[in-house]
């Protein structure tokens, strides 16, 4: 019922959204945890601004309409008033209590949303490949191209890295983006709750194509996760070093690939920076 | 074996140029030239046109020639977003190919906030501050005079990439790897690189040459805090550069190391580091997009009061924000990449110190609206553009911080969100700022008025147009779509707000027409004023008559209060700016000088060298440069005085002498 309330506010915040409140709005629609507490922040400060907004609109629309300056106008004209204190005060104690306001559960989420609430989490290695995006299951020791499968209700850690200018790992519905680096790999974790089958794309310029580079996720339920594992294992070939160049190096767009092995040396061993705190997870190759 | 020349060819004319709009341009703009150099000569005005402006040092026609630039690029950054706005205004359009598309978003950013923005507010610096202050020029004529023709041949050097060569595609902040060699072989990153580097040198010296100017030229009696508003802000933005730019020279600097010498600090092989230019970059630009809405603050400082007929509102506060202002905007620049991992703690700490620096800029908006706040509001055009921006800069503002608020940013990033809180803030600030300072500042400029009816149009049509544009964007980004795509595809529900703001993007640009018909119309047709006072204005250049002659002030007036003009009026002492004929003392001015486009136009031959790796011609240049400071140097006979009788006369004929 709160949250109905919080939506509220941003149906009333513009007549825009009004007319279109469709799933075309991502980031609007969690499917999970992260996106949710995002989307969190997203109404409150937008409930907020709009507060702010509104207030400043009505305060010189009034001014203008009673000081104009016509013949007859009666409003008092004050030649020499060049401030009162208390009303210097408050205008800068209101925007000091709304950034207070902001500010509290700004520090909340944003920590919050760097515990991964889970001490064995399924891991994706992501790698950002100009044009597409490569998959590998540490874990399964599987890999795919331009889609993967995740169980729903369980973390899911990408560890990102890019053998190419930045990317930008982003899957609205599922939670914000992390980049893509080359020479490094950042964390990001993400859950679905809903199963469903998640647009996700390249949101960083990396070339003329990055805009082509979107990539599907396919959130089951864990038992169909196994599944599609076993079948991956059992249907395809594994990946050659030369399917790996093939990716790397020639800037092309392709479909989707699945692969029931990869050569172990496609993502980076060595990690310059690891920052998910709270989660005391060493990464190792194989674990 | 090629032949040389057919390298060469292929080197200048790469395809990317050869496109049938690119050439058509090209030969219009060559027509054009050829018109100009014809009347010219005709009109026997190459004379008049050296002496009279391409060496000259006084800082109201620099002011004037920094002004004209920046429409004209404008112009041009204008046409490349409508170029943008029409490839999406439906799903995959094909209005131009990817690659273009890349290449136009990039040259409209960087176009706008190097070659536009920032020569626009340095021209109304020029123009204005010291007549503000009781100064009779700069603080150093000739560095001015360098700090322009470097600006100038920077935007050249950048605008010829189009038709020579091919124009950069990294973006306007250019992050590497991409724009290394192993993405981006041609030549366009090399222009990016050397006229923002030109260009740069030009900005810090204006930099430097404003904080001095205003520390030590201020008429007797101008203490600090008696200074004009516009004045404060062209010290703070000043400041603001001196400590920006040097991180950007860096950048740029290392970046060509790698590019031309090989070197590898954010190449993706051997291990280098592209995160460091992120960091270098936005250390540099964050305080430059405040570098970009200090000037406008500035202006709206004045032009409230003065259309309210009301002092300003909270005086010091409103001085006291704008130094809040310059020394946070330093330690904001992460928020432009929280998402490459640096761990809460830096997150939630740079996003704290962003929403603080919503404080002072909340408490700069309330107090123009209580300068209004009793007042008697007069809506002229410079006002209009005042009142405009009110309404869209809170909206900016606001969703500035939205954006802060780090959790929220991880969805926001790279969004379309961004692109319509930067435009929010740029547009409805920095340039609904600098219209109306050229609207407010255009009869001391050239002594006739521009046409009230047709402003009021032009702000019409510019300030629906906006609107419509930019705030359909907010919502593009929450449904997903993200900046620089170069096309989409049906199906993602993207298509309606696309066409909206396309259509936005046409208003705003017959906006802009109307404003050049305003202005050639009433250059055609002049308002004279006669008064120097047109507006009922509060600052000392209102008591010079419009335009001032060379020298500005015959005699350096004298200061006791904020609003010294206002008050000499209140009091009735405006005689007290005319002269008796015993009061008249010789005046020293400066001479013009060939030196400083000389300077610049070598600069410039040898960034052609560097940027096609001719290095006999950057060497050329590189001596060029050497000569021509040398030359500056040595030169000894670098004023002359003006004799009283000269003064007199001009004052008399100005009606400015007592009889
Ligand atoms: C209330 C004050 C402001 C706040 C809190 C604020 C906050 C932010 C934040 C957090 C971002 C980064 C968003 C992202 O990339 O994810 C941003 C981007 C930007 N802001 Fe602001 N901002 C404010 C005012 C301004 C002003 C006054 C200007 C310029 C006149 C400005 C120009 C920009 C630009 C150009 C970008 C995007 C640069 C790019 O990525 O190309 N902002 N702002
Ligand atoms: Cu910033």
């Amino acid at each position: 019922m709160r949250r109905r309330l919080k939506r509220g506010w941003i149906l009333l915040a513009s007549p825009l959204l009004l007319s279109g409140c469709g799933s075309e709005y991502v980031v609007l629609h969690p499917a999970g945890p992260v996106a949710a507490t995002e989307l969190h922040l997203i109404e409150l400060s937008a409930a907020i601004m709009t507060g702010i907004i509104l207030v400043v609109w009505a305060l010189l629309a009034y001014i203008l309409v009673r000081f104009r300056d016509t013949p007859n106008n009666r409003a008092p004209y004050l030649p020499n008033w060049r401030g009162t204190l208390w009303l210097e005060a408050l205008v800068f104690g209101v925007p000091v209590l709304v950034l207070l306001i902001m500010a509290v559960p700004t520090i909340k989420k944003t920590y919050a949303l760097d515990h991964i609430p889970s001490r064995h989490p399924l891991i994706i290695d992501v790698t950002s490949l100009d044009y597409k995006w490569l998959f590998e299951y540490p874990q399964q020791h599987v890999a795919t191209v331009n889609y993967f499968y995740m169980p729903t209700g369980q973390p899911v850690l990408f560890q990102l890295t890019a053998h190419s200018p930045f990317g930008a790992f982003w899957v609205p519905n599922l939670g914000g983006m992390e980049y893509t680096m080359p020479n490094r790999v950042l964390p990001l974790w993400l859950e679905a709750r809903r199963p469903g089958v998640y647009l996700g794309r390249n949101a960083n310029y990396s070339g003329v194509d990055f805009w082509r580079m979107t990539f599907s996720a396919h959130a089951v339920s864990p038992a169909a996760f196994q599944a599609w594992v076993r079948q991956v294992k059992r249907t395809y070939r594994p990946m050659t070093e030369d399917d790996y160049r093939r990716l790397a190096t020639h800037f092309d767009l392709v479909g989707q690939e699945t692969y029931s092995a990869y050569p172990s040396d496609t993502f980076p061993e060595r990690f310059r920076e690891f920052t998910i705190q709270g989660l005391h997870y060493v990464p190792t190759r194989h674990p | 074996m090629r032949p040389w020349f057919i390298h060469l060819i292929k080197l200048l004319f790469p395809p990317q140029v050869l496109l049938p709009d690119i050439v058509g341009i090209d030969i219009g703009l060559t027509l054009s030239a050829l018109a100009i150099a014809l009347y010219l000569t005709k009109a026997r005005r190459w004379g008049w046109l050296w002496r009279e402006w391409l060496t000259t040092v006084d800082h109201k026609r620099i002011g004037i020639m920094y002004i004209i630039a920046a429409l004209i690029m404008l112009f041009r950054g204008g046409v490349d977003a409508l170029m943008i706005r029409s490839q999406l205004i439906v799903p995959e359009a094909h209005f131009m190919g990817a690659q273009q598309y890349d290449e136009v978003f990039t040259t409209h950013g960087t176009v706008m906030i190097f070659f536009m923005a920032m020569p626009f507010f340095f021209g109304l610096f020029n123009v204005a501050v010291p007549l503000m202050i009781g100064a009779r020029d700069v603080a150093f004529p000739r560095l001015n005079a360098i700090s322009f023709w470097l600006f100038a041949f920077g935007a050249a050097l950048f605008n010829i990439s189009f038709s020579i060569g091919g124009s950069p595609s990294a973006g306007w902040f250019s992050y590497p790897p991409y724009s290394e060699l192993q993405f981006n072989p041609g030549v366009g990153e090399n222009y990016y690189l050397l006229a923002l580097q030109v260009s740069g040198i030009g900005s810090i010296a204006t930099g430097i040459n404003f904080l001095v100017t205003i520390l030590k030229l201020r008429a007797p009696g101008m203490t600090l805090m008696k200074m004009p508003l516009f004045v404060w802000s062209a010290l703070v933005t000043s400041t603001l550069i001196l400590f920006a730019f040097p991180p950007l020279t860096v950048a740029l600097g290392l970046t060509m190391l790698d590019r031309l010498f090989g070197a590898s600090f954010f190449t993706l092989a051997h291990e280098g580091m592209p995160m460091m230019y992120a960091n270098l970059f936005w250390i540099f630009g964050h305080p430059e997009v405040y570098i970009l809405i200090m000037p406008a603050f500035g202006i709206f400082s004045e032009v409230v009061p003065t259309f309210s007929r009301k002092p300003l509102f909270g005086y010091e506060a409103m001085v006291i924000s704008l130094l809040a202002i310059t020394f946070l905007s330093y330690g904001v620049w992460v928020h432009h990449f929280f998402e490459m991992g640096a761990g809460p703690g830096v997150n939630v700490f740079f996003g704290l110190s962003t929403m603080l620096i919503a404080i002072p800029t909340g408490v700069k908006m309330f107090n123009w609206l209580f300068t209004m706040w009793g007042g008697r509001i007069r809506l002229s055009v410079p006002m209009l553009w005042q009142l405009g921006f009110i309404p869209t800069f809170v909206v900016g503002g606001a969703s500035g911080v939205m954006l802060a608020a780090v959790a929220a940013d991880y969805q926001y990033h790279n969004s379309y969100f961004v692109i319509a809180h930067f435009h929010n803030v740029i547009v409805g600030g920095t340039v609904f700022g600098l219209l109306s300072g050229m609207y407010y500042w255009w009869p001391k400029m050239f002594g006739w008025k521009l046409n009230e009816r047709q402003g009021r149009w032009a702000f019409a049509f510019f300030f629906t147009g906006f609107w419509l544009t930019f705030m359909p964007q907010y919502f593009l980004g929450l449904e997903g779509m993200t900046r620089r795509m170069a096309s989409y595809p049906p199906g993602l529900g993207w298509g309606g707000l696309n066409a909206m703001s396309t259509i936005g993007a046409f208003i705003m640009g017959v906006g802009f027409a109307i404003l050049v018909y305003n202005i050639a119309w009433s250059r055609m047709h002049p308002e004279w004023d006669t008064t120097g006072d047109p507006w009922d204005g509060r600052t000392l250049e209102w008591s010079l008559p419009s335009p001032a002659p060379a020298y500005n002030f015959a005699r350096i007036p004298e200061v006791h209060e904020r609003d010294a003009w206002w008050a000499m009026k209140q009091r009735g002492e405006t005689d007290a700016v005319k002269l008796s004929p015993d009061q008249v003392e010789p005046i020293h001015v400066p001479k013009n000088t060939p030196m400083p486009i000389c300077l610049a136009v070598s600069f410039f031959v040898g960034s052609i060298g560097m940027v096609f790796a001719w290095h006999w011609m950057a060497i050329l240049g590189g001596l060029g440069v050497v000569a021509a400071l040398a030359y500056g140097s040595l030169e000894d006979d670098t004023d002359r005085e003006l004799d009283p009788t000269t003064v007199l006369n001009t004052e008399k004929r100005l009606g400015r002498v007592h009889p």
